[in-house]
């Protein structure tokens, strides 16, 4: 079970080098996002570093978003999908494997460039330590929920902008506790509470969401 | 028990026992609201602190209470619909996101009307408020996955799924008042031996609460019975049912 989740894995490792150059795309979403927000509002220093934890945050969770639909999309077109659940393994586990993949292509990035990005604005050094932690557990729940929706809306023609009205409302408590974490440790507090509460939440996602997932996908294959 | 809910389950034996309940909810639901809002409006006295706009609870709590009470009937009928692929389970999924939605936007409106006199202002960002406003953005969610499918029993498992995974939104709505410090008043102990409030208002909030909860299932009956003649247009009692009418 363990080798069928590890070539799942290099598999969709693969697939993704194979098409390097679309690997930078939602990298370059996210520095571009987060250039708006001085040019949009104000470039002065202080405001920017109040105005950090969740401007980093909110393009994370807009990043995973449009980076999302990749996960299913070509697989579910070709018939991938189909030979997951005819597989003699789990589909559960495999389903996880694709998740793994996924975020090692769209959510190791994440976690240089989220920090670096917060350097623009100014957050304060203490801080970027806990920003590199709430980054490396909440961005692994947002391809698990994520991938939930991805697979409701599988198959249908543009479901682009559905995807986002499904999907974010649901990642609003990793962002919650994500910049919640990160804020806190601007103010010198204590943000282990938060951080605790993010790690229960990948627990929570990391059991249930291959359920939905395979749940979904078998409804969107129907 | 089990062999009732089978048949209760088949779209023809759901249409003619929901049909007898009908009036009785009708009547109930008319019966209560006027006992309610006669009590709540004119009988109850007026707040020492708030004076007359407090009165609003008496639309705004039940409708509150009613959309995390509609979202907890949808994602059960959602668990049903997906384990026993029943049709009238998949019908109240979809039926149950309108309903929803539309006490999630009352319970919004009537508690802003009330927010400008008492806390002076419209829209406040706190805990309890946006745990509503993103109620009520899962419902959307809900119904738009449910509108933009084509096969309507598929559609109808899709938003089943999604209903289920919002659940767990709902913990959070209830904990939120504990987790963030807010601006709103902590929930009501409704049931202990000292309620906050004073039973002259409690009776009719409670009375408007079961007028609400009787007008959900009044509405979702008609709602459902619309759905399944449309649904099952093709059929021979349906044709019967239209051309002895």
């Amino acid at each position: 079970m363990l080798s069928a989740l590890l070539t799942i894995i290099r598999r969709d490792l693969l697939v993704a080098f194979r098409r390097r150059a679309e690997l930078m795309n939602p990298i370059l979403f996210y520095v571009i996002v987060v250039t708006l927000f001085p040019l949009g509002v104000s470039p002065d220093q202080e405001f920017l570093s109040q105005l950090a934890p969740g401007v980093v945050w909110v393009t994370a969770l807009l990043a995973a978003l449009i980076s999302m639909e990749s996960i299913f999309r070509q697989d579910f077109d070709d018939g991938s999908v189909e030979q997951l659940f005819l597989s003699q393994h789990p589909p559960t586990i495999l389903i996880l494997g694709k998740v793994i993949a996924h975020w090692l292509i769209t959510g190791l990035p994440m976690l240089v460039i989220v920090p670096l990005m917060a350097l623009l604005l100014y957050i304060p050094q203490q801080a970027i330590p806990t920003l590199f932690i709430t980054v490396l557990i909440g961005t692994p729940i947002l391809s698990l929920i994520g991938a939930i929706g991805v697979a409701l809306t599988a198959g249908l023609r543009g479901g682009g902008v559905l995807l986002g009205l499904l999907v974010l409302p649901l990642y609003i408590p990793v962002l919650i506790f994500a910049s919640g974490a990160v804020s806190a440790a601007i103010e010198g507090l204590p943000y282990s509470g938060h951080v605790a509460m993010l790690g229960a939440g990948l627990i929570l996602a990391l059991i249930l969401s291959p359920l939905a997932i395979s749940a979904s996908l078998k409804i969107s294959m129907s | 028990m089990w062999a009732w809910f089978h048949k209760l389950s088949s779209p023809k034996y759901y249409y003619e026992w929901s049909g007898k309940w009908l009036p009785w909810l009708g009547g109930l639901t008319i019966l209560l609201s006027a006992i309610g809002l006669y009590w709540g409006l004119v009988v109850a006295p007026t707040d020492y602190q708030q004076g007359e706009s407090y009165r609003i609870i008496f639309i705004h709590v039940p409708a509150a209470w009613m959309s995390m009470f509609v979202y907890m009937v949808m994602a059960s009928a959602g668990f049903v619909a997906l384990v026993w692929k029943t049709k009238i389970s998949e019908i109240v999924v979809s039926e149950c996101a309108v309903i929803g939605a539309v006490f999630t936007a009352i319970a919004l409106v009537t508690g802003m009307l009330w927010g400008k006199p008492t806390w002076g202002t419209y829209w406040t960002w706190d805990a309890r408020l946006t745990s509503e406003l993103i109620l009520l953005f899962l419902y959307f969610g809900v119904i738009a996955i449910y509108s933009s499918i084509e096969d309507k029993r598929v559609a109808a498992k899709a938003a089943s799924m999604l209903s289920i995974v919002g659940v767990i939104n709902i913990p959070i709505i209830h904990y939120s008042v504990t987790w963030w410090n807010s601006l709103h008043q902590p929930n009501m102990e409704i049931i202990s031996d000292k309620p906050s409030m004073d039973p002259s208002m409690l009776y009719p909030l409670l009375i408007m609460a079961m007028a609400f909860k009787v007008y959900f299932v009044w509405v979702l009956f008609m709602r459902i019975r619309n759905e399944i003649i449309s649904r099952e247009r093709a059929t021979k009692w349906v044709k019967e049912l239209v051309t002895a009418s």
